[in-house]
């Protein structure tokens, strides 16, 4: 195996032209002694237990998401990402009967600290989900939604919304037609749709759960290649199924399992490895996390 | 290759073998039951038919303009009118739409979205619920009665008591109904509202009750085409004929059922040929809200 060094991880502080080309990529052995965990971290789970009533969805998950760094986070269904990610900006309080123990904290805060409103929370930490979901309203009116649901100081709403649209390189396709219903768009635009009225609301980090699992090839594409470009704006940390995907956009991967408990038989997820991506696909540490990658096990 | 084809004829004879023979679905038995489907169909098509086409035979001397303009009277029987009724029930509808829609709604909007289900005061609440849509509508008009009393009127006749009997009748309705379009609106909606930092209230404003309106607005019309033939719950309340045009809340008023069922009790024929033409007038009102009712379900409903 020829270890060439990999353009991707060499200055992680500068993103022109970072991406990671093959799987067989592999860093030099000078950067397998980069610590392993991100340097800066924006947010950080430490000992997230996550319960849905008497059920132990998630066992002990310490993770932290690098400032500026795509995070993704595979592993087989079932075994926790998407719970995980919605602890990351307390959509989980949403559901009855989920219980969170641990802590998540960004920027060292506690989020789940007394006295955290979940609301300021999510303003913060934006969200994308598995199947685009744009409100029925027109393609402006969607990305005006949060600015004004949030009470934000906004000088021009129509600058705002193109620069979102902009930012979510949906602008060209939607300029002359900002007040038409979004429920026009096909589902890879509505998707980008989504992104952009998630980024109007100016939040720090994005959290995406299968953003591309209803789209096609060329609209996935699309959208992987939007996350690349966020990425120097916005801390993303995203759930995916497609294990080219992790390894095409992410700077690191977590890679979760689902184990079955000896007396219940409920399965629970958990942390195996995490690591940069690089590492994870090319020369993972754990026995599990190979036979996952390697299609041996699904 | 021979061996092959003839294999493959041999197969193919004993397919078309196997195809044949009479369609199971056309046995007698099938066709019987079929003609006792179709039988029940048009037995209640057709007796509803003959019913009104009687009706409308019976009425039709009567439907004039006079039907409309003139009050009821005593001494030009074959001139008499159902102004007052019909001006009473469309004071009614709408007072009773004012009253019901915003009550309604909030019951609706609580239950779905901030009731906790699993609460024993919210089951009960959620049965009762369901049992109250059944209950006979005259019950209502006692509770009226009793809530008019309340209220320290002494001739409950009025507007607003027959409203709040009409109000009371159609609740459950609404809020049935309101309780489904909300339903209705997918879950992905909420969350991707709440992600976006917006609070419970401003999802539910801002978003599903918006998507929800032509459900709850279908509903609304059903439930007040039903109300508009109630006669049973505004005679408890004392409603009687009246000749003059109600012009407000307080004012004594009739509705088109009570002043029908009144005039079809009387022995004069020109009674009985105004109260059949009156009977059309009825029909059409409530064919007409819910013509109006499946218009903006079709127009409007969203499918998701
Ligand atoms: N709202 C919920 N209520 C109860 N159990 C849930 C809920 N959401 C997820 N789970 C359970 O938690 C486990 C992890 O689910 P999830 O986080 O969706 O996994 P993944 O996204 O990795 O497929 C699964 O066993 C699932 O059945
Ligand atoms: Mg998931």
């Amino acid at each position: 195996m020829s270890i060439k060094p990999a353009t991707a991880s060499t200055a992680p502080s500068t993103h022109d032209g970072r991406h990671v080309d093959t799987l067989a990529t592999v860093h030099q052995d000078a950067e397998r002694e980069l610590p392993a965990l991100p340097p800066d971290p924006v947010m950080e789970a430490h000992g997230l237990n996550v319960f849905y009533g008497d059920f132990h969805a998630v066992h002990d998950v310490n993770l932290s998401f690098g400032r500026n760094e795509i995070t993704a986070l595979i592993g087989p269904s079932g075994c926790g990402k998407s719970t995980v990610l919605r602890c990351l900006n307390r959509m989980n309080d949403l559901v009855t009967g989920a219980r969170v123990e641990g802590e998540v904290t960004y920027h060292g805060q506690n989020i789940y600290a007394r006295g955290v409103d979940p609301i300021a929370v999510r303003t913060h930490i934006g969200m994308v989900f598995q199947k685009p979901n744009p409100f029925p309203k027109s393609i402006y009116d969607n990305i005006a939604y949060g600015p004004r649901v949030t009470g934000m100081k906004v000088d021009s709403m129509d600058d705002l919304v193109e620069e979102a649209l902009r930012g979510a390189a949906l602008w060209d396709e939607v300029k002359d037609k900002l007040k038409q219903s979004a429920y026009g768009l096909s589902g890879g635009q509505q998707q980008r749709l989504c992104i952009a009225r998630t980024i109007a609301t100016r939040p720090d980090v994005i959290l995406m759960d299968e953003p591309c699992s209803a789209l096609d090839p060329i609209a996935t594409s699309r959208i992987e290649d939007l996350m690349m470009e966020l990425r120097s704006d916005y801390t993303i940390i995203i759930v995916t199924h497609n294990m080219q995907q992790a390894a095409r956009v992410s700077d690191r991967t977590a890679f979760f399992t689902a184990r079955p408990d000896e007396t219940t038989g409920n399965r629970t997820g958990l942390l195996v490895e995490f690591d940069q991506t690089t590492r994870i696909f090319a020369n993972p540490s754990d026995k599990r996390t190979e036979d996952y990658i390697s299609g041996r096990f699904g | 290759m021979s061996v092959a084809s003839t294999a493959a004829s041999a197969a193919q004879s004993s397919v078309q073998a196997n195809l044949k023979g009479r369609s199971r679905d056309k046995n007698p038995k099938s066709i019987l039951f079929l003609a006792a489907l179709w039988f029940s169909l048009f037995f209640g098509v057709v007796v509803l038919l003959a019913l009104i086409l009687d009706t409308a035979i019976a009425g039709a001397p009567r439907l004039d303009g006079e039907l409309f303009t003139n009050y009821e009277s005593r001494i030009n029987r074959d001139e008499t009118g159902f102004r007052a009724g019909i001006l009473g029930s469309v004071w009614l509808m709408v007072t009773t739409a004012i009253l019901a829609i915003p009550l309604g709604i909030g019951a609706a909007v609580h239950l779905e979205e901030f009731a906790d289900s699993r609460t024993w005061y919210n089951r009960l609440v959620e049965v009762n619920l369901q049992n109250l849509a059944a209950v006979p509508s005259i019950i209502y008009g006692m509770l009226a009665v009793a809530i008019m009393g309340l209220l320290g009127f002494t001739y409950k006749g009025i507007v607003l008591g027959g409203a709040i009997a009409l109000a009371l009748l159609i609740l459950p309705v609404v809020i049935i109904t309101t309780r489904e379009a909300i339903r209705a609106v997918p879950e992905e909606i909420r969350q991707g509202s709440l992600a976006l930092g917006a609070t419970v209230w401003q999802t539910t404003w801002r978003n599903t009750l918006p998507s929800a309106v032509p459900g709850i607005a279908t509903g609304t019309i059903l439930g007040l085409s039903r109300a508009i033939g109630e006669a049973a719950p505004l005679i408890i309340l004392g409603l009687a004929v009246v000749r003059e045009d109600p012009a407000g809340l307080l004012d004594k008023v009739v509705a088109l059922p009570i002043q029908i069922f009144q005039l079809s009790s009387e022995s004069h024929e020109e009674y009985q040929i105004a109260a059949s033409a009156a009977i059309i007038v009825l029909l059409a009102m409530i064919l007409g809200m819910n013509a109006l009712a499946i218009f903006i379900r079709n127009k409007f409903q969203r499918s998701w």
